[in-house]
């Protein structure tokens, strides 16, 4: 897994709560190769029309929203399936960073296992910085993990929280399941003795 | 060690830990590891890293999203892509010693269907499935929730995953339901009041005598719609109806493991004093036969109620989001639901595709005539023979209604069945997220007797009202 650090990138905002995952990437791109790349996936239906072309009121497709790697959004994105390609479709295309006042629970432990941040402002400071973002669609947003601050393009900070265990897999690119398998002594000890204590599994 | 006073939930994750760190993050077992023709990927995962699967004999599955409801035969999917889903999946089982039940097999069905029908699913287990509705087999006190496709390979590398103790949240629904109320009501009503991200971070127990008063069936319909609230698990306390429910199950105990078994289970409900971090209560006899009318499980109302208008709305982001709705759905503020005309019912899906939701609406469809196109798709095979051995399948057929093979079919529709663009479908589904039935479909969710009402009248109709008629 590529390591996340710190990137300064132009900001794009997304002003619609419970943006679910079937708009993140509609089902019927799911059995797509991963190999493919999902970037032309990603938002399908919100961003093109029928006849394929970029539907100009769409966030991605405004003026200054090219090159966008950091995403601003509301409430509750990626809620809904629990499918991985929405992280895949945001990553593909070039996001690095999400940042909302909240995420659906299994999209958000997704992103960590991608590279890809999740950052949980408070509602009134990711207010703030989705105010700054739809007045400047592509406005510089420094996201640094290290220091848990966002940087909108006024300059104003923003300090988040996270998980320490999940910062440290980020910042150091660590793969989980090559972890977790220097583990397999104490995961072996608990096969023990569930078997010893549960017999009719 | 479980504290004195320890939450059904508590019991089950406490005996679960592998591993704790200092900084919260645990190590949890996986007990069963439910996998299904979208679960492809995590075995390319573990291909690229050289692992084998940890553990075959806690790994169980079946073709569900990608399989046709017109046959049986995978030979016949068109689309070679779907078709390759569906053949990873038995050749992935094969190839790692797991056992699938694939699309020729009577066995085969929804997995959050298939895994209590099999009885694999048991109170005090964890399972976690690739797939967002298996918060389902909490119904039977089971702490079982959805993870994505790099979890899964964990699960399939280690049969473990990390996790970080979640909250929780108990909903206590009192008294009795109203005739005509059914637990896909109750869900609808318990998301309309607290929010699609209202139990977001927790772990949801269902409490209260209306709960312990559900069937085996209306329990797996409850916790199924947990994740559409934002829980990731939803736990109904194992009891004599979980128990009578499970005996005999092909991979329930048997003999004295049972009274073992059984013995373990007793002890896992919540127990007196047990602290939650939140409580919510709801009154059983308020709650009405509920529709959906917008593009979030949380846009709901009671039948008898009307087309929100945005104006009216608690909040901008609220107005925002009704108002992209109505658009999305084509309705107009302060129309009455039941003044919903509609162009097709489906009646499936992992929250309502089990023999008893079939029943209610074989209730109503029978000596009735569907008006629209509406489709019964039983949620698996075992479910469809012991509706035919009941004669449902003559009702619906005699209605007018389609009787299909089993699958995920049109709840998303990665099978190729759709609604189309515009159409308007009263669905027993769990989702009527914008295109999730096809794009610019437009989905009402509602229970399978509402369902059935619909396909008879050709509107959103009051259930309680055309059994008056019946």
């Amino acid at each position: 897994m590529e390591k996340f650090q710190r990137i300064d990138a132009p900001a794009v905002a997304m002003a619609m709560a419970n943006i679910d995952t079937d708009q993140i990437i509609p089902a019927r791109f799911l059995r797509k190769p991963r190999a493919s790349g999902y970037g032309g996936f990603l938002f399908h239906d919100l961003r093109f029309a029928e006849d394929g072309a970029p539907k100009p009121e769409f966030a991605l497709n405004r003026p200054g929203a090219a090159g966008a790697r950091v995403l601003v959004a509301e409430r509750n994105f990626g809620c809904g399936s629990s499918r991985e390609h929405a992280v895949y479709a945001l990553w593909d295309y070039g996001f690095r960073a999400v940042i909302a006042p909240s995420f659906g629970d299994i999209f958000f432990g997704n992103c960590f296992k991608n590279g890809l941040l999740p950052v949980v402002l408070p509602a009134e400071a990711a207010a703030a910085l989705q105010a700054e973002i739809e007045q400047q669609p592509g406005g510089w947003v420094a996201v640094d993990l290290e220091r848990q601050r966002v940087t909108a393009p006024s300059g104003r900070k923003f300090a988040f929280d996270i998980d320490a265990f999940r910062k440290e897999c980020l910042l150091q690119g660590v793969d989980e399941i090559d972890f977790t398998l220097g583990l397999a002594g104490d995961i072996a000890a608990f096969e023990r003795r569930q078997a010893a204590e549960q017999r009719w599994l | 060690m479980t504290a004195a006073s320890a939450t059904l939930f508590d019991k089950i994750w406490d005996r679960h830990k592998v591993v704790e760190r200092a900084d919260g993050q645990t190590l949890l077992y996986v007990d069963r590891h439910l996998i299904h023709d979208g679960s492809r990927r995590a075995f390319e995962v573990l291909a690229e890293k050289g692992l084998t699967l940890r553990r075959p004999d806690r790994t169980f599955g079946t073709a569900d999203h990608y399989v046709p409801t017109s046959s049986r035969d995978v030979a016949a999917i068109a689309d070679p892509e779907a078709r390759a889903m569906v053949d990873a999946v038995e050749v992935n089982a094969a190839r790692h010693g797991a056992t699938v039940f694939g699309l020729s097999d009577p066995r085969q069905g929804i997995i959050h269907v298939v895994g209590p029908e099999q009885g694999l699913t048991q109170p005090g287990l964890t399972i976690v499935c690739g797939d967002s509705h298996t918060s389902t087999h909490g119904a039977l006190g089971a702490l079982a929730f959805g993870i994505g496709a790099s979890e899964v390979a964990h699960v399939m590398a280690t049969q473990t995953l990390w996790q970080r103790r979640p909250k929780t949240l108990r909903i206590s629904v009192e008294g009795s339901l109203a005739p005509g109320v059914f637990a896909k009501d109750v869900i609808l009503a318990i998301i309309a009041e607290i929010g699609a991200a209202g139990a977001t971070g927790h772990v949801i127990e269902y409490a209260g005598s209306a709960i312990r008063g559900l069937s085996m069936e209306g329990r797996l319909t409850l916790c199924n719609m947990s994740i559409e609230a934002g829980a990731r698990a939803g736990l109904v306390a194992p009891d004599e109806t979980t128990f009578a429910w499970l005996e005999g199950r092909p991979y329930a105990p048997k003999g004295a493991n049972w009274e073992s078994a059984l013995a373990f289970w007793r002890a896992l409900p919540s127990d007196e004093g047990a602290c939650f971090d939140r409580e919510v209560t709801l009154d059983a006899a308020a709650i009405a036969p509920m529709a959906s009318w917008g593009t979030s499980p949380e846009h709901a109302a009671p039948i008898t109620g009307r087309v929100p208008d945005p104006a009216a709305a608690p909040d901008a982001e609220r107005r925002a989001g009704w108002e992209a709705a109505l658009a999305y759905m084509g309705l107009v503020p302060g129309t009455p639901l039941e003044a919903i005309a509609i162009d097709r019912v489906f009646i499936g899906s992992c929250t309502n595709s089990r023999i008893e939701d079939l029943r209610a609406a074989a209730a109503v469809a029978r000596g009735r005539k569907a008006v629209i196109p509406a489709w019964v798709v039983p949620g698996s095979g075992l479910v469809k023979a012991e509706a035919e051995a009941e004669g449902l399948d003559a009702v619906f057929k005699a209605a007018g209604f389609e009787w299909r093979e089993a699958g995920c079919s049109m709840c998303v529709g990665m099978n190729g069945d759709l609604v189309a663009a515009g159409q308007r479908c009263a669905s027993t589904s769990n989702r009527n997220f914008a295109g999730r039935q096809g794009k610019g479909a437009r989905t009402h969710l509602v229970s399978p007797a509402m369902a059935a009402a619909a396909a008879v009248t050709g509107r959103l109709t009051d259930i309680r009202h055309l059994a008056g008629e019946g």
